[in-house]
């Protein structure tokens, strides 16, 4: 009962409170790049999704049985970037050969999301928050993954919501300085600041 | 006015030594730096003449150019005044071509955190765009892309093992953000763009002047949000400021507000100098790794 409950907590908050894009600002490229289409915004955050939780599922073991177990933390960096961008071109080739479908619709996505903050991000930040230190492998494996989804599914709620507001802003009489990025960002502050609503709704 | 001179001599003291690294090899900076074609590699210095030879068979019509200019130029400091004028100003990586956004905004709530990670940053540039530089002709084409992304990962695992050791405030405050250079486009799109294309000097300044654009446009906006958000200037209390600081721009939704802006005024700026203002992909540095550059653009 006590780990549903962390479970939802840890969704919730990923979705809510630690908003990887608007409260961490990781993966700011693909929300201003691909958030002028509802569409494509579904797309690239289904991918993100994706390769977020299966990233998380393989470099987690490999900080705890292999980096931690023989003391190499410090290849943290290199060892996930790594796993990563391998992960993804498998992904890829994996896709392509048996499920076209879904290769074609997040096919174009995928090598983009090597290079996606977010993923390394999360990757890193769940070997911190639910690492060794406080919790054992099967709990915390758990937890590490609840958090990659919710963290995934944070990106998605974002992006949504952002393509929303910029397709409401294409018929907007925008100052000629502003046109462009300056005013995507500025909306993307105003939908920051009303996830800011949100500070204190989720205890972890 | 202040802020601009702080960081020019930030600037210039920690690169200083890559400044004297360059002049070694003078003989390599005659090129100018603007130019794109990979001419620019005829120039590659003489301990590397297997790389060198191969590529001054093909360019007989920049050979007969170069002895007039090796005259001209000694110290090469119109190309290192070239470079830096293209990476702070024309193609300030931050204003002028929104690379590197995460770190941009997250990074920012103090102006002395915004200088820290502008100078992580600037090192891993350097020793990036050498190496590969160095390295382009023996990477396969195929897997450059995994090849770049590993030499970047192990200079900024140094790099970030050094801000452990010396600065462990600074990581303190960095956090997640430090390990992120790796995936930080910048350094990618340079790689991609400049390194693997032109000599190791070369590559070097470029990296040196990308990288002090990248600390300006980061030191501007961590002055203006510290000095907004905290009323404060590099941790020192500003008199009047301090008694009521406007939270909301410490906060995440400040940083998107500054950075909109900024980048507001950059493009007025670059309107107003008659700069070429960015469209499409075709000067996008990141374009070559990016799936979407065929498929009609991100924009």
């Amino acid at each position: 009962m006590n780990m549903i409950r962390m479970i939802v907590t840890i969704i919730l908050a990923g979705i809510l409170t630690n908003n990887y894009v608007l409260s961490k600002f990781l993966g700011i490229c693909p929300f201003l790049g691909v958030s002028k289409k509802l569409d494509t915004a579904m797309g690239m955050s289904a991918a993100v999704i994706f390769v977020m939780v299966l990233s998380t599922a393989v470099t987690y073991p490999i900080q705890r049985f292999v980096l931690e177990a023989l003391g190499l933390e410090y290849l943290q960096t290199i060892v996930f970037i790594l796993i990563i961008a391998a992960l993804v071109q498998l992904v890829e080739i994996v896709l392509k050969k048996y499920i076209p479908a879904l290769h074609a619709s997040l096919g174009v996505y995928l090598p983009l999301i090597t290079t996606n903050c977010a993923v390394l991000g999360c990757a890193i930040l769940v070997t911190e928050d639910f690492g060794s230190a406080a919790y054992g492998f099967g709990e915390g494996y758990l937890y590490a993954l609840s958090c990659a989804f919710g963290s995934g599914l944070g990106f998605l709620v974002a992006m949504a919501i952002f393509a929303g507001v910029r397709k409401r802003m294409e018929f907007c009489d925008i100052p000629e300085t502003l046109k462009g990025l300056p005013i995507t960002l500025v909306a993307a502050s105003l939908v920051a600041m009303s996830f800011l609503g949100f500070a204190g709704v989720v205890h972890m | 006015m202040a802020k601009k001179t702080i960081s020019m001599r930030s600037a210039s003291n920690e690169n200083s030594a890559a400044v004297i690294e360059e002049t070694e090899e003078t003989t390599e900076l005659i090129n100018t730096a603007t130019a794109e074609t990979p001419e620019d590699t005829e120039g590659a210095d003489n301990k590397e003449k297997t790389q060198a030879e191969a590529e001054d068979t093909s360019l007989p019509e920049a050979a007969t150019e170069k002895p007039a200019q090796a005259e001209k130029k000694p110290f090469a400091g119109g190309t290192f005044a070239d470079a830096m004028k293209r990476g702070v100003i024309l193609e300030n990586p931050v204003l002028r071509l929104v690379l590197g956004t995460c770190p941009t905004l997250a990074t920012t709530t103090a102006a002395s955190n915004a200088i820290g990670m502008g100078i992580a940053a600037t090192l891993v540039l350097i020793c990036s765009n050498t190496v590969i530089s160095l390295l382009r002709n023996i990477i396969p084409d195929k897997v450059r892309i995994p090849a770049y992304i590993t030499i970047i990962a192990s200079f900024v695992s140094i790099v970030q093992m050094m801000v452990k050791a010396f600065a462990p405030a600074l990581d303190e405050s960095l956090g997640i953000y430090l390990p992120l250079i790796v995936v930080n486009c910048i350094i990618l799109g340079r790689a991609e763009m400049y390194a693997s294309k032109h000599a190791p000097a070369l590559s070097a300044l470029d990296g040196l002047a990308m990288g002090v654009g990248f600390t300006t446009a980061l030191l501007c906006m961590g002055t203006i949000r510290e000095i907004l958000g905290a009323g404060s200037l590099f941790g020192a209390k500003l008199p009047i400021l301090a008694n009521q600081p406007i939270l909301f721009f410490s906060l995440a939704p400040g940083g998107f507000f500054v950075f909109g802006l900024l980048i507001a005024a950059a493009n007025k700026l670059s309107k107003k100098n008659n700069l070429p203002v960015r469209n499409g992909c075709g000067d996008c540095p990141a374009a070559a790794t990016c799936s979407l550059s065929g498929k009609g653009g991100c924009k």
